[in-house]
């Protein structure tokens, strides 16, 4: 094992590299280019013996990838943002072929307006595909996260495809120091990949992803892919656990910070939830007790977890980097109707919306959130879903704005008016 | 003509006696792209993997049921070559690596209709050639998306009715040059077919069949259902798009567009025309001569300047 300065990107490159990846079919994207760049290059230097293929787009390349699993090599891709919708008629395929391979997603805000800065919006629109998930808030969990996702995907009770989320810029571009496994203990952490009886040999034919008539045979396959997926709840729990003997590194579906004790918890995913680990620490100082559950696995989602975790506490501020529009927090909704009616859960559930395309969210904002969420356990009334936003961006984006009246104006007193219009 | 030389397929009774492809499939009586598919697949052979996507065929393989002795994937409708591009690289990774033996390979067969492969799967296609896949391309073309009820798609021909050209003129727009596309491209092989014509099929395929690289197939699907005529008259109408020179039997290789069966004595096109209910409206209540013309002309353009 040895010690490396890795960005995100670079950290799931090497997940790919040391899981002995056989097959990566690629299609550039910002912020996931780095990886398959990566990935190329020692390809070609023979530091790697897989074999990379750009394809024409992602949704072509997450058929490559599905139907190559599903002939039986190991694949890793990647992918982000925009990328990912365009994927999207086949990440539900795919995983209904039952093809286990990883993807890596890195977060990044959907059109429009387009931006290249991070969110979740992107991958929670892949949340009912049939993918699981799993959220990386530090570079060395990405490259941890790529190693389990391989036996996760892989292990006979689940055979599902995973994406292994790290969030573009913050993760994807910064550089941490990461333990880097060894290669022949990584190697034999994965194992091999078998593909049992589901995959494409001459001497033994088989037709994969046929169509069904009627709603009977079509319930019971899609019924199985939802049962694959809660075994894999178990499976990570066991995966996790064999990591952490063989690495030393403890990855639970849900990371815990300064939870036990505290009246109110955050809860969020991704890279902010350290942000957030930081306002638990100045929270604590001021003598409030606050703290922290980041949930690293969103599918399957680890509801007995956090019926356990959020029993009994006062109240939840759910901190979402993402907008189901005319609804709310994708995260809220999910912890909301896994608490409903559940003895003990907390009667307050605060909704906070954040951290849109790479927005940051401040200190403060956490002491507000808490501050929030205190009021609404004393008053018995929970607000509606708050969208953060201060002062000084409100009067940034009406400069903006101003800026924009103003060219408009000056453009349209100095063309001549076409004939016909009239003001 | 085509060099006979290298094909064992000179005369019709040198066609394959067994027939490999199951029977009591869902497509419509006197389907011309299954009567088509047949006699390639007798070809090709069960050591295969047919990658298909959204159309007819894809209910050929309805759980827990298929027609094929080799195997099958469905992908969706844009992706099959990309699907053929992972299955094929698959393959050449396991062999590579000495985990599965050399009479473990396959050919991977991508099998879709015109509106896939004239439209939304151009893009995968183009990607596929362009990367040099190794694979065989077989399109069969009933000119519209005839799976759901014969909308116009790019490989509809002007002036046909469809359930979405329903007006006076039929189809307003022209059928799409997939053949010049493709072979734009540069593939190993790129061919038309038609089921009518099964030593011509058999031949071209023969002869991809020992090629590697992109190999392109389209075979003209005449369809009872969407082009609106009686099944029995399929095989009579297939033979007529020969003759009147509407669908032109040709290959590209090296290069280099060889016509392989061309009519001496061309039919007129209106032949062609007149037996299929979507071309009715040329001919009644009132003859369109100007534009059953047009359709002529276009078809001896085509032909001027081609000779043996």
């Amino acid at each position: 094992m040895k010690r490396m300065l890795l960005t995100g990107n670079g950290a799931a490159a090497w997940g790919a590299r040391l899981a002995a990846t056989d097959y990566i079919p690629a299609f550039p994207i910002t912020p996931q280019t780095e990886i398959i760049e990566a990935l190329a290059n020692w390809i070609d230097n023979g530091a790697m013996n897989a074999r990379l293929v750009t394809l024409e787009s992602e949704h072509s390349m997450i058929t490559a990838a599905g139907a190559a699993a599903a002939t039986g090599v190991r694949v890793f891709s990647a992918t982000s943002s925009q990328g990912l919708l365009y994927a999207m008629e086949m990440l539900y395929t795919v995983s209904g072929w039952r093809a286990p391979f990883v993807l890596t997603n890195v977060s990044r805000g959907l059109a429009a307006p387009i931006t290249l800065e991070s969110d979740h919006t992107d991958v929670m629109a892949a949340r009912d595909s049939g993918f699981l998930q799993i959220h990386c808030a530090t570079c060395q969990e990405v490259l941890d996260s790529t190693l389990i996702a391989y036996r996760l995907a892989e292990d006979a009770r689940v055979r599902l495809p995973v994406i292994v989320n790290l969030d573009g810029f913050y993760l994807s571009f910064t550089r941490e120091p990461v333990q880097l496994p060894d290669q022949q203990i990584a190697k034999e952490f994965v194992g091999r990949y078998d593909a049992e009886n589901i995959r494409f040999r001459a001497s033994a034919p088989v037709s994969q992803a046929v169509a069904v008539l009627g709603g009977s045979p079509y319930s019971y396959f899609r019924y199985e892919t939802h049962l694959a997926a809660q075994n894999a709840l178990l499976v990570y729990d066991e995966v996790a656990a064999e990591f952490n003997q063989r690495f030393g590194r403890q990855h639970n579906a849900i990371e815990e910070y300064r939870s036990d004790d505290a009246d109110i918890l955050f809860v969020m995913m991704g890279s902010f939830a350290t942000k957030a680990k930081e306002a638990v620490d100045l929270l604590r100082d001021s003598g409030q007790a606050v703290g922290l559950l980041r949930p690293r696995l969103i599918r399957p989602f680890p509801t007995q977890s956090f019926q356990h975790l959020l029993g009994g506490k006062k109240g939840i501020a759910v901190i979402d980097q993402n907008l189901s529009m005319g609804m709310g927090g994708v995260l809220h909704a999910e912890l909301s109707s896994a608490l409903y009616g559940h003895a003990n859960a907390p009667a307050t559930l605060v909704s906070f919306i954040g951290g849109l395309g790479g927005r940051d969210i401040s200190s403060e904002e956490f002491f507000e959130m808490a501050a929030v969420t205190r009021r609404a356990v004393d008053e018995g009334v929970t607000p509606a879903p708050r969208l953060l936003y201060n002062e000084t961006e409100l009067r940034e984006i009406r400069k903006l704005q101003a800026v924009a009246q103003s060219e408009r104006e000056e453009l349209h007193n100095s063309a001549d008016k076409p004939s016909g219009e009239q003001q | 003509m085509t060099d006979t030389a290298e094909t064992i397929f000179k005369r019709l009774r040198d066609l394959p006696s067994t027939h490999l492809l199951g029977t009591g499939t869902p497509m419509c009586a006197g389907c011309g792209g299954l009567q088509a598919l047949h006699q390639i697949y007798d070809i090709i052979g069960e050591k295969s993997v047919f990658i298909n996507a959204a159309g007819c065929m894809t209910l050929l393989s309805v759980f827990p049921f298929t027609p094929f002795r080799g195997s099958w994937l469905y992908t969706a409708m844009a992706s099959a070559p990309a699907g053929a591009q992972g299955v094929r690289d698959a393959l050449d990774i396991l062999l590579q690596q000495q985990r599965i033996a050399a009479e473990e390979d396959m050919e991977v067969v991508v099998l879709t209709g015109d509106g896939a492969a004239y439209g939304m799967g151009l893009s995968s296609t183009s990607g596929a050639m362009e990367r040099d896949l190794d694979f065989l391309y077989i399109c069969y073309d009933n000119e519209g998306y005839g799976n759901t009820g014969q909308q116009y798609s790019g490989a509809t021909p002007h002036a046909a009715l469809t359930s979405t050209s329903k007006g006076p003129r039929g189809f307003s727009g022209f059928k799409k040059d997939l053949f010049s596309i493709w072979a734009a491209h540069e593939p190993a092989y790129v061919a038309t077919v038609i089921g009518t014509e099964p030593l011509d099929l058999a031949r071209k395929i023969d002869k991809a069949r020992n090629m590697t690289g992109p190999r392109m197939i389209i075979a003209l699907a005449p369809c009872p259902t969407g082009w609106d005529y009686d099944p029995k008259q399929s095989v009579d109408i297939g033979k007529l798009a020969v003759r009147t020179g509407i669908w032109p039997l040709k290959e590209y290789e090296n290069g280099k567009v060889v016509h392989t069966k061309i009519p001496k004595q061309r039919k007129p096109v209106e032949e062609y025309l007149q037996c299929q209910g979507r071309f009715r409206h040329l001919f009644e209540p009132q003859r369109n001569d100007e534009l059953i013309d047009a359709l002529q002309a276009k078809v001896d353009s085509y032909w001027r300047d081609i000779t043996e």
